[in-house]
């Protein structure tokens, strides 16, 4: 019997070690690369980490290339999207969580089907609509894009925030002598502090992650966002890895950041995006 | 006194208007944004469909009827997207799910250091879609991957090739990339179902006497079903429409072994800038998909009538 | 301080009506209980009278002036919820500012206001804590504080002890009382518990399936209950009830139960011989004795420290008796009973009271 758990724990431990090792070998990977000089990199194939470590893909990728050009585009995009669809979200999802009205039945199918239909079709007709307006090679263009796309989400999350929050909290609030806007703003938005900060993350995290559409709607270098520039770098020069994966860590980091952030949310925020990554 | 008690009680007009119109302020800005940006597009996606649309050439716009669906019923590469859909989407769904429940319930045991486990378990959730298709990529290059090399160790390849230039074996990188990628979504979601049964449940079994096989089958499974179900189907969907890893990884290549429906739209639009052809293979894929919903409705409600 | 008048108030939520009707007027210092069980009505009309629900018809009017269109906060009425509904994020005196400062009160009168309500309270030490930091007990206190800096026109009080245990209640019970004695403010108070109804009350409503069935002082209620559910309600244990059909004879009446057994009633006026009828009497006033009428059988002794309940059963119909003896711990199988007639309630078929 002893033993029999014993054997057990051990299996245990080792299955969980094996999926860490699956899950994080690629990054590593990554990193090994990303720091092997050039002349190691064909010798050494598939050595676990080269002889001689270096940071020279770093330095050249945020000297002399256009990276840093992309990664702040997509600190941009991502940022300002996060932030426009946090307070749009903010406010759909309140009058969602807290008011009884009629077309209420109406925005949440509207939003579930936003989910629901493949977004790829719109990738045609989006463009068509925002060319006349000068919106297509423009980080304008794509936070208004991402925007839309994020938003149905991230009401269902912010929804799923304040119904947790006792409806008798505005009611004392609105009895003491305020609105229900300055109850909303003085006593429920503080106390949502941490679903917002938790769909901060998970829209930056989707907004900083889209690659289709910025294909699509962003040609030069100068609005490229970081998925677009690498896609590029990738095609364009096939030759030097270092530096590409150098550059694909440095897109993982605010990425792992925001993860750290929503790590507590993870599962409110898949079931209440249910169909999104 | 009386009188009062009959009548609905009468509001001043703009009070009445004031209240009804809270709600509706509190959502228009979500909503318009979501009706201009997806809902319209959406309309006139499925009109471009009908209409001759190429947005290199000026005198492209004109209504066409079913020319377009004619073209596609003989496009032997939209016939072969769709076999591919399925084979993508069904490996892809079944192998994130079997891992996703194994990783949840390896998961759900109380051990030391069962936080930073999981967090290391659920990383790859967190990697930036493109940058995790570029990552399998170069991991199954010859050049600087390894997987080649193991793989030819090992006897599964005859040579330390590039499975993603193998006509024959190309599929198989996305749908690995993928796995890997979606694993941490089936097990956050498996986990906290796991962890919602009630303690108390699994004692009462034990003391009536069941074993570890028994106790999972006769609770466990159970109250996973509704939410195995649910995350299945809404991630079949999902995964049929994405075409983030294969446009990374393959380009629907070679010779369009890889390409799935969703990244044949995007290659039609975004390389061959037809937007009209795209938007009919899509207006396609939303039809399918609307049956394939469907279909889960209706099974559903002959599931729930047996019972 | 004021009135408050409530005229024909009816209450749907949707097609489904929760207040059929209610006309009750509150004079000025008055300080009344709505009393019910779960689902009567009771926290739905106060919630009206808050500004919280809308008035379906009907009209609600504080100190003469209609109030059905005002907001919550200009109502000027104050509210001690069940949760008590604490700022979590503010400190207690910020909690109990937070009406003055709407209101733009300037920084003297905000502090005079809390500390003399933090005095009256026992509040003064826990003036910087947040409310995660509090006992049931003093989250209830600052929730009562909260209530009284800004002296509104009326207190409304939501079940606001049902959250507390036994011991705490009866005190902060006692508290309230006190504080509406100093105040003289009033008060409408919601509770299922019918102690707290009695104890409190200066008037009790009590109200059933979106009725009200009774307005009257406690000792009314308790002495006079106009209907069944009433008796049934205020009094604890519980009243006890016999039916059957009154039947007169001549100068004194009698129930004749199903099983043809007949107890002694009283002569009463609005009820015809032979019409169904119901008989109640309290616990605490069935007669243990030795000459009784009654010959009752002992099913169960339930000593509470005070007094003693019996549970008997008098011609196959249980009974309960409250007595202070306490020889009747052990009172052999069978004991004698008498139901003395100034003690009895009547009611009719409908449960109306009869005389």
């Amino acid at each position: 019997m002893r033993t029999r758990q014993l054997a057990f724990t051990v299996a245990h431990r080792l299955a969980i070690l094996a999926y860490i090792v699956f899950a994080l070998f690629p990054l590593f990977w990554l990193l090994k690369v990303s720091v092997t000089p050039n002349d190691l990199l064909y010798s050494e194939g598939v050595r676990m980490w080269p002889s001689r470590a270096t940071l020279e893909h770093y330095t050249f990728v945020i000297a002399h290339s256009a990276f840093p050009t992309f990664f702040k585009n997509s600190l941009i995009v991502a940022g300002s999207t996060a932030v426009t669809v946090t307070i749009l979200a903010s406010l759909a999802g309140y009058a969602l969580s807290r008011f009884r009205f009629r077309a209420k039945y109406w925005i949440v199918a509207l939003m579930l089907i936003t989910q629901m239909f493949p977004l790829v079709m719109l990738v045609a007709p989006i463009f068509k609509m925002l060319s006349p307006l000068g919106l297509t090679n423009s980080l304008t263009g794509l936070v208004i894009v991402y925007t839309a796309f994020n938003v149905p989400f991230a009401t269902f999350l912010m929804q799923s925030f304040f119904d947790g929050i006792p409806k008798d909290l505005e009611e004392a609030a609105m009895i003491d002598g305020a609105t229900q806007f300055i109850a909303f703003r003085q006593i429920i938005l503080p106390l949502t502090l941490p679903g917002i900060a938790a769909t901060l993350g998970f829209v930056f995290t989707a907004a900083w992650s889209e690659l289709l559409f910025a294909l699509m709607l962003i040609s030069g270098n100068d609005a490229a966002t970081f998925p677009v520039g690498l896609l590029t770098f990738v095609s364009k020069f096939s030759v030097d890895f270092g530096q590409m994966m150098a550059a694909g860590i440095l897109a993982l980091i605010p990425a792992c950041l925001f993860f750290l952030l929503i790590q507590r949310y993870l599962v409110q925020g898949l079931t209440a995006g249910a169909v999104k990554g | 006194m009386t009188h009062a008690a009959h009548h609905p009680a009468t509001k001043p007009f703009r009070k009445r208007f004031a209240d009804a119109a809270e709600p509706y302020l509190y959502s228009a800005p979500a909503l318009i944004l979501i009706v201009a940006v997806m809902l319209v597009p959406l309309v006139l996606g499925i009109s471009y469909a009908f209409r001759d649309i190429q947005l290199l050439n000026p005198f492209s716009g004109r209504f066409i009827g079913l020319d377009h669906f004619r073209a596609l019923g003989q496009d032997q590469a939209f016939f072969r997207a769709l076999r591919n859909t399925l084979w993508w989407t069904g490996a892809s769904v079944f192998l994130q799910f079997v891992f996703g429940l194994i990783l949840a319930l390896l998961l759900d045991k109380p051990f030391a250091g069962r936080g930073l486990a999981q967090a290391l378990c659920f990383l790859p959730w967190a990697v930036p879609s493109f940058l995790a298709g570029l990552n399998w990529a170069w991991l199954f290059n010859p050049v600087i991957g390894p997987l080649p090399h193991w793989m030819y160790a090992f006897g599964i390849l005859d040579a330390p090739n590039n499975i993603l230039s193998d006509p024959q074996l190309a599929m198989w990188g996305p749908i690995i990339a993928n796995v890997w990628w979606g694993i941490p979504f089936f097990a956050i979601t498996l986990l906290a179902a796991l962890q919602a049964i009630p303690r108390d449940l699994y004692e009462a079994a034990s003391i009536d006497g069941a074993g570890p096989v028994q106790r999972f089958i006769s609770i466990t499974l159970p109250f996973l079903a509704p939410t195995i179900a649910i995350t299945i189907l809404l991630r079949t969907v999902w995964i049929s429409n994405f075409a983030d890893l294969i446009v990374v990884m393959t380009n629907g290549g070679p010779a369009d072994r890889t390409q799935i429906v969703a990244s044949y739209i995007f290659t039609q639009a975004f390389k061959r800038l037809d937007f009209g052809y795209a938007s009919a293979i899509a207006l396609v894929l939303l039809v399918l998909l609307l049956v394939y919903s469907l279909l889960i409705v209706l099974l559903r409600q002959t599931l729930l009538n047996k019972d | 301080m004021a009135s408050i008048d409530i005229e024909g108030i009816r209450k749907s939520f949707g097609a489904f009506p929760v207040l059929h009707g209610v006309d009750l007027a509150i004079r000025d210092g008055e300080f009344v209980v709505l009393v019910g069980p779960s689902g009567c009505g009771k926290s739905t009309l106060l919630r009206m009278i808050a500004g919280l629900e809308e008035v379906t018809a009907g009209d609600i009017r504080i100190d003469g002036k209609r109030v059905n269109d005002l907001a919550p906060k200009d109502r000027d009425i104050a509210m001690v919820f069940q949760s008590y509904a604490l700022y979590p994020h503010m400190s207690v005196a910020d909690n109990m500012s937070y009406s003055l400062r709407l209101r733009r009160s300037t920084k003297e009168k905000i502090a005079s206001a809390v500390s003399g309500a933090a005095a009256k309270l026992g509040l003064d030490p826990l003036l910087e804590r947040r409310p995660r930091a509090l006992s049931g007990g003093q989250r209830q206190r600052v929730a009562m504080g909260r209530a009284i800096v800004r002296q509104p026109k009326a207190f409304l009080f939501d079940e606001p002890l049902s959250n507390l245990d036994a011991r705490l209640r009866e005190q902060m019970r006692a508290e309230i009382k006190k504080l509406h004695g100093d105040l003289r403010a009033t008060s409408i108070y919601v509770t299922h518990d019918q102690i707290e109804a009695m104890t409190l009350a200066d008037r009790i409503v009590a109200m059933h399936g979106g009725v009200v069935q009774q307005v009257g002082t406690p000792l009314d209620l308790y002495d006079r209950p106009a209907n069944l559910f009433v008796a049934g309600f205020i009094g604890s244990p519980g009243m006890n009830f016999f039916e059957g059909r009154y039947l007169v004879s001549g100068d004194h009446a009698d129930l004749k139960l199903e099983n043809d057994v007949t107890l002694p009633a009283r002569r009463v006026g609005g009820i015809e011989s032979g019409e169904p009828a119901t008989l109640g009497i309290r616990p605490e006033h069935v007669v243990i004795t030795e000459g009784g009428a009654l010959e009752g059988r002992v099913d169960l002794i339930e000593p509470t420290g005070f007094g003693i309940i019996m549970h008997v059963t008098v011609h196959d119909v249980p009974l309960k008796v409250f007595t202070l003896n306490r020889a009747m711990l052990n009172p052999g199988a069978t004991v004698r009973l008498d139901l003395p007639r100034d003690k009895l309630h009547l009611f009719d078929g409908e449960g109306r009271r009869l005389g």
